[in-house]
């Protein structure tokens, strides 16, 4: 069996779990094996969307989210052998993962960008020394393998829907949650966009972002944010890029007065264009960079969001 | 009381990577303290200085790790515990490593890195909790211990929660939970004279890297200059539009 765990928003199954889906009947495929879902969570999950992609899914209702609760629920759907466990890459599943990749003794394989198998192993391509190092990895089964966002075309449904079996999920130690802490939601999500314009210490005040904010919306992109400028409390932390902030990889990332320190680059140096505007010439953003502008940005932003206008009239 | 940091030594971010066979080669890069690690190592020092007990850093590597583990013994923590081992070991492998030194110590709570520098792995906290039998909490901005449980801040994918967990547990660490000291100079001196055991480790990693490579893309640099802002944007929003495509 090759188990995919279907994540959702508690009404449909995120796009993490539609990547994971294919990445998982590729490995069906190659190791002779079916693929089963299993879907975790509180009342309301979409029962009925993902018993659509698979032939067995597996259903426990565990309440709100923990790392232990959904840990235990995906052990109990693997209860009958697994080859692989696969999973939308995610801050939550690293911790659900990690958690089954041991109990199971699993060879984890991490954000993984490809992944195949091949004379009864799994191969798999991800990244490592801060985005700088692209790693070939191998492991025998069993594999726990998460799938980094926007790396994998979505699966399609079956057609037909599969067989629901409910688990019981044996009580586990786990946290207690106090309070859910919502960031307020702006357009699109930061690690999907396919546009972000960063703006880093250059911008000089929380006031500036504004016409971040006003850039992104034109190009439907989405804010992202340098520690610089979490650590002053000009934006919060959930827009911050780099090592201890979010990764991204979109198609255009726009860096705004954004120098280019290593942890930053980490967070995005894998975009297809990245743009720069930035007064010092020597930044080490523009090495990076494919577009830029050595410029004040107070000035080179208003005259960007100008010609952004102007080309879309 | 009894808070463990538990650290890897890795190469600094700046420094140049190198291929040698196949694989990346440090032995010309300038190797740190993991620097998301050194949050766990501060804030088992002020867990300690708060509620008193013992500060106990535990370091997971090659001999050299030493350097690291001394490091973490310069900022304060009271002893060390180095597990050798060579090579590369999957997240599991260091878990099933770690686990039986941490659990002899019977600490109050485990602290590590939310991401290590090299590997880019996220798992070695999940992983170490599952071997321990006890609860992760990812990515913490806040730690408040309360008696036998802490109360704990921590970031999920969309937004963050408060949560409340017995002891003991696992916390990974980030950017926001602390401002790591730096080691004095007594510190460094006293630091040499810390106690670090050695135990050694055999086991093997579950994953293996076969290849490894620095994929540094080929940039375009098609830098302007921005003397007149007005006509570099409208340059480079062309550029976006007609060469590149993307907007």
């Amino acid at each position: 069996m090759i188990l995919v765990v279907l994540d959702h928003d508690g009404t449909k199954l995120r796009k993490g779990s539609l990547e994971a889906l294919t990445r998982a009947r590729t490995l069906a495929q190659a190791l002779g094996e079916k693929v089963a879902g299993v879907l975790l969570a509180e009342a309301g999950a979409p029962l009925e969307e993902a018993r659509g992609y698979v032939e067995t899914l597996y259903v426990a209702e565990l309440g709100p989210y923990t790392a232990e609760k959904w840990a235990a629920g995906i052990l109990e759907a693997a209860k009958g052998g697994v080859k692989a466990i696969v999973a939308p890459s995610s801050r939550q599943s690293r911790a659900y993962m990690g958690r089954v990749a041991y109990a199971l003794k699993a060879g984890l394989l991490e954000d993984t960008l490809e992944s195949w198998a091949e004379g009864g192993e799994v191969y798999a391509i991800r990244y490592a020394y801060l985005n700088r190092v692209t790693q070939k990895v191998k492991s025998a089964p069993p594999v726990a393998l998460t799938v980094k966002p926007n790396t994998t075309p979505l699966a399609e449904p079956l057609g037909q829907g599969g067989e629901v079996v409910a688990l019981q999920v044996p009580p586990v130690a786990t946290v207690e949650v106090l309070e859910r802490v919502q960031e307020e939601k702006k357009g699109v999500s930061l690690t999907e966009a396919d546009v972000v314009v960063t703006g880093g210490r250059g911008m000089g005040s929380a006031e500036a972002f504004k016409l971040v904010e006003e850039l992104a919306a034109l190009l439907g992109g989405a804010v992202g944010a340098t520690r610089a400028v979490v650590d002053a409390g000009w934006r919060p932390y959930g827009e911050q890029v780099g090592q201890t902030g979010k990764t991204v990889q979109p198609t255009l990332y726009i860096a705004l007065g954004v120098s280019g320190a290593v942890q930053h680059l980490a967070g995005m140096n894998k975009s297809k264009y990245i743009v720069a505007v930035n007064k010092d010439p020597e930044a080490p953003i523009f090495k990076h960079a494919d577009y830029g502008i050595v410029g004040d940005v107070h000035q080179v932003l208003p005259a960007l969001i100008g010609a952004v206008k102007k080309l879309k009239d | 009381m009894k808070f463990i940091a538990v650290i890897r030594q890795v190469p600094d971010g700046e420094s140049r990577l190198r291929i040698q066979g196949n694989r990346v080669d440090l032995s010309s890069a300038t190797l740190i303290l993991d620097q998301m690690d050194e949050y766990g190592v501060e804030e088992a020092l002020r867990l300690k200085e708060k509620h008193g007990g013992e500060a106990i850093v535990v370091g997971f590597g090659p001999e050299r790790t030493e350097e690291a583990i001394r490091t973490a013994l310069a900022m304060g923590m009271d002893r060390g515990i180095h597990v050798v081992h060579e090579g590369y070991a999957d997240p599991v492998t260091v878990a099933e490593a770690l686990a039986p030194v941490i659990r002899e110590e019977s600490p109050t709570l485990v602290l590590t890195g939310g991401q290590q520098a090299d590997w880019d792995s996220q798992a070695l906290g999940a992983a170490l909790a599952e071997a321990l039998g006890v609860p992760v909490i990812p990515w913490t901005t806040a730690i408040e211990l309360e008696g036998e449980t802490v109360r704990a801040k921590h970031d999920l994918d969309e937004g963050a929660e408060w949560v409340r967990v017995k002891l003991p547990a696992v916390f990974t660490t980030q950017q926001g939970l602390n401002e790591p000291r730096y080691p004095t100079l007594p510190g460094i001196m006293k630091a040499k004279k810390k106690e670090v055991k050695k135990v050694a480790f055999q086991g093997n990693s579950r994953v293996e890297i076969l290849e490894e490579t620095i994929q540094e893309k080929a940039r375009l640099q098609r830098i302007l200059d921005g003397k007149d802002p007005v006509a570099a944007a409208e340059e480079l929003v062309r550029l976006l539009h007609e060469e590149a495509k993307v907007i």
